[in-house]
């Protein structure tokens, strides 16, 4: 029963923890003009996790956080940085959380190689299924 | 049926031993919860540049320069908008007491707001600068509010308390200062 | 009373469980006759278990622990009952259920197996549900009394008070009940080392049944995701969508496999298995979404210490099976030989490719799990799942598109070519008009060849008359042509969608794609439980006369919370898809918007496959009857003439 009460707290947390009143920042949800611009904006924009909630990209979260750092990569873009430069920066600073495209690292690897072992497994396993084609 | 042993033996224990790693892994992170906290990779590493305007009269704004100034200073990132934030206040005004600077940086906030704030649980900063679109946070790996960083005096990040400073890491904290003061 | 039903129903489950795993023993034991009936009667008493349960949250009897703490007295009727399995007794309570009635059905009606390996599959289900028991008795009884009763109930999370989610839990879990009863029936034949064709048929239906609502279920939560969120996507390779997933992914492979084993008696071992596999993937899933070891936007009241539970009961099930399979699996013979280029080929290597794709999926979900416990922090999201299944998908894909027309065992290449030209030069033909375009990789491979699978779906249906075509053949022609639609949408949305974010005055008009959209006024409505802000939008498409949207942000006050309520107009040729943000200080207003093309494709194709699969497993059961009836009607004739 506490439990459950806790529960239902913590579901009815999100909207009582207050809000900034502040307006939200100038291209937090307002595009760039220029359309290639906001291209590599919203690509970068949907690999970058958002830092307060539960597993959502920064473009599909409503958290203000998230509507900041879409406000500072919109700026970044806007002033000609590279997308994966400003990608860097933010994993520069926060690890690799940050980022929902991972890296290969001597952590990672596994991830890349997996599909690779995957493949030469069921070739070793299979290679004895066959009949010749003369059979 | 024919009982003709098929290929390789080891191959049919290998669902087995798959499951058992998957058992291993979320067993492990089921009895040993991770800290989930996004910590900032900043730790050791120079403050970066920054200056900011006065976030309400009460005080001036901040900039990198005034906390590369040899003394150790605690930066805190608040909101009057934040309840932790406020219920943090009588241990940064415990840890001004004990003679550590505190300096602030306001996110997202209101010159109002701030002086109601500052007016109901106390001003404990000598330094408050105003961050509107969260800009500095980020560039110290900040995920948060309330979030208070050790700054030794060549600017250097030294220590990062994630959420609010409970009545009992007051210690904790001005032992961190210290350290970073020697 | 419905907890006396279900303490029954356990101790019926043990009997069940008990009788089945004698009779492997000791054949002929006293037991062995009480095994079918006793299945029958526990589906019935936890039928009335359950019927208890939604009877105390129709009438919200707040004496009942669950009710107070899931249900509101103000709720619409409709999300009362749903309340019954919105929260985590009652759709454990609903796991069960279904499982019972399922283990009811092939004590009634399967009849063609040798009835040792009837009795091995019913205790093997006996013994899965039984953990269930224990579970909902010992550590979540629904029926847990409050005293005093509460004085009003604490409400649903609006979230889930959507007409979509109210069934869409209950079609996962008939989806992985029927996985379960494929692992018992993959169990059991182990157990009795019965892998035969009489085997796959026997649990073709179920892996069938199971993967429709999969299907089904999937789709639905995938629009439900997209109409809800309100950020104009439909997949995020959220943990919570990839546990739905895998599943789905096993029982494909599985569906695929049971054919091969069915009809040309190979694959013997493999097919256990994932019998095995799709049901550990259910369990898993259910799992991962229950425990909250991994952080997600669907996570809804997340409980690591039922996560023990469950996984306690997941070790036993899946850890016992796996073992029997490995002693065991060494004494089934793979079965028959078939040449690289043949139809057994085609499904091995759709098989290979799903499962390379279920690793993929479940490493990359488990993965953050895996770098905290080496002490780091790592995300895995769309970046990484996109091209790394894509590698996969695309391939299988161009095999799905050829294997229905190879012969069984051994064929020549030489012989499908020619009907193969056609859609290859359109493939061909789109692609370079999209390169022309200037389109991406992906994106562009998707469109052509989803195209092109469109053409070759029907192919099989050539030359037939189509009155003749049966009805299996029609399901997969269909399943097939429906996954090329979904391909498509898939494609499309992520080629040509174009996006709109706004901050507006009433009265200002902003274009999005060929849409011309008008803020018309903002007013406020109030809902049974909930207020909120409603724009109005006028919309016209291309200069047509303007059709009216109405997004809303809705202020629940039972639980506390806010939420965008999207609204779609939709078109044969796409979605526009409008929310309302937040008002900016300066009496504007945020508006999203987002005109994409052939969207809806995407889940059109989904309820495609669904239907294909739906028209095989109707042709199958038919057959099955069928047949029955037929030798049912010889041995009347047999004992007539024995008589005369």
């Amino acid at each position: 029963m506490m439990r459950s009460l806790l529960i239902a707290a913590l579901l009815a947390a999100a909207p009582v923890l207050a809000d900034s009143t502040l307006p939200p920042a100038p291209y937090a949800n307002v595009q760039l003009e220029d359309p290639a611009q906001e291209a590599k904006a919203a690509a970068l924009m949907a690999s970058l996790r958002c830092l307060q909630c539960q597993g959502q990209s920064i473009s599909d979260s409503d958290a203000q956080i998230a509507g900041d750092l879409r406000n500072q990569v919109r700026l970044r873009i806007k002033a000609g940085e590279d997308p994966e430069a400003i990608r860097a920066w933010l994993i520069d600073r926060y690890g690799d959380y940050v980022s929902y495209a991972p890296r290969v690292t001597t952590l990672t690897w596994p991830l890349f190689a997996a599909p690779l072992a995957l493949l030469a497994l069921a070739f070793v396993l299979l290679r004895r299924r066959f009949t010749r084609s003369a059979a | 049926m024919t009982a003709v042993p098929t290929g390789s033996r080891w191959a049919l224990w290998l669902p087995l031993g798959l499951f058992a790693g998957f058992v291993a892994v979320v067993l492990f992170s089921l009895l040993k919860p991770a800290d989930r906290a996004v910590k900032s990779a900043m730790i050791g590493r120079p403050l970066p540049q920054f200056t900011l305007a006065a976030a309400s009269a009460a005080q001036p704004g901040l900039a990198r320069a005034d906390l590369a100034d040899g003394k150790v200073h605690l930066l805190n990132i608040f909101a009057s908008w934040c309840v932790p934030c406020a219920v943090e206040g009588p241990q940064l005004q415990a840890l001004r007491a004990r003679g550590v600077d505190v300096v602030g940086v306001a996110i997202r906030d209101k010159p109002d707001d701030l002086a109601r704030f500052f007016a109901q649980h106390g001003n404990p900063f000598s330094r408050v600068g105003a961050d509107n679109v969260s800009a500095i946070q980020f560039a110290l790996g900040s995920s948060g509010v309330p979030e208070s960083f050790v700054v030794d005096g060549r600017g250097v990040i030294r220590y990062q308390h994630i959420g609010d400073i409970r009545a009992d890491q007051v210690d904790m904290i001005a032992a961190k200062v210290a350290e970073a003061g020697r | 009373m419905g907890l006396a039903a279900l303490w029954l129903a356990a101790a019926l489950a043990a009997l069940q469980l008990i009788g089945g795993f004698l009779s492997l023993r000791l054949p002929g034991n006293p037991l062995e006759p009480v095994v079918r009936p006793t299945a029958i009667v526990q589906a019935a008493l936890v039928a009335v278990a359950f019927a208890c349960l939604i009877a105390v949250f129709w009438r919200t009897d707040l004496s009942v622990a669950l009710v107070a703490e899931n249900s509101h007295s103000a709720k619409p009727l409709l999300y009362k009952i749903a309340g019954a399995w919105g929260n985590h007794e009652g759709s454990m309570l609903l796991w069960v259920t279904i499982m019972a009635l399922a283990g009811g059905c092939v004590a009634l009606l399967e009849r063609r197996l040798p009835e040792r390996t009837i009795l091995a599959t019913l205790a093997a289900q006996a013994f899965v549900s039984l953990g269930f028991y224990a579970f909902l008795l010992i550590a979540s009884n629904p029926f847990a009394r409050l005293d005093p009763a509460a004085p009003e109930g604490q409400g649903l999370n609006p979230l889930l008070q959507d007409p979509g989610l109210a069934f869409h839990p209950p079609t996962l879990y008939i989806g992985y009940v029927g996985l379960s009863v494929a692992f018992s029936f993959a169990v059991g034949a182990l157990l009795t080392r019965e892998v035969s064709p009489a085997f796959a048929r026997a649990m073709r239906p179920w892996v069938l049944g199971a993967w429709i609502f999969l299907t089904l279920g999937i789709t639905a939560g995938s629009y439900w995701a997209y109409y809800e969120l309100g950020w104009g996507g439909w997949w995020f390779w959220d943990p919570v969508e990839n546990a739905s997933l895998m599943p789905w992914l096993a029982a494909t492979a599985l569906l695929h496999s049971v054919s091969v084993l069915a009809s040309r008696n190979a694959l013997r071992a493999w097919t256990v298995m994932l019998g095995v596999v799709a049901f550990a993937m259910s369990m898993i899933g259910t799992f991962l979404v229950r425990s909250g070891v991994l952080t997600s936007v669907h996570a809804f009241a997340v409980d690591p210490e039922r996560g023990t539970f469950i996984l306690a009961l997941l070790t036993i099930n899946i850890g016992a099976a796996l073992t029997i399979f490995a002693l065991r699996a060494g004494t089934v013979s793979e079965g028959e030989r078939f040449a690289v280029v043949s139809r057994e080929s085609a499904l091995v290597f759709n098989n290979v490719m799903l499962t390379a794709i279920l690793g993929i999926v479940l490493l990359g979900t488990l993965y953050p799990l895996l770098a905290e416990a080496l002490g780091a922090q790592v995300s895995v999201g769309p970046p990484y799942f996109n091209p790394a299944t894509a590698v996969f998908v695309l391939p299988m894909l161009v095999v799905m598109a050829i294997g229905p027309l190879l012969r069984w065992r051994r064929d020549q290449f030489a012989r499908v070519r020619p009907v193969l030209i056609l859609p290859l030069l359109v493939l061909i033909g789109v692609a370079i008009w999209l390169t022309i375009y200037g389109l991406h990789v992906l994106p562009l491979l998707g469109i052509a060849l989803g195209t092109g699978l469109l053409m070759v779906a029907l192919v099989p249906l050539r030359g037939r008359r189509l009155r003749t075509v049966t009805l299996p053949l029609w399901g997969m022609v269909v399943a097939h042509f429906g996954i090329g639609v979904a391909l498509l949408g898939v494609a499309c949305d992520s080629a040509f969608s174009t996006e709109k974010l706004v901050a507006a005055r009433v009265g200002e008009t902003v274009a999005v794609g060929p849409w011309l959209v008008r803020l018309s006024r903002i007013e406020p409505v109030a809902g049974p439980n909930w207020t909120a802000l409603e724009a109005t939008l006028a919309a016209s498409y291309s200069g047509a006369a303007a059709d009216e949207l109405k997004p809303q942000a809705r202020s629940f006050w039972t639980p506390v919370q806010q939420t965008n309520e999207s609204a779609i107009l939709t078109r044969w040729n796409g979605q526009l898809y409008t929310v309302l943000g937040e008002e900016a200080d300066d009496g504007r207003w945020q508006l999203r918007l987002w005109w994409k093309p052939f969207v809806t494709l995407i889940w059109l194709g989904g309820m495609l496959v669904a239907l294909g699969g739906a028209l095989a497993l109707l042709g199958r059961v038919a057959s099955d009857w069928r047949r029955a009836i037929a030798a049912g009607k010889i041995v009347y004739r047999r004992q007539r003439q024995g008589r005369g």
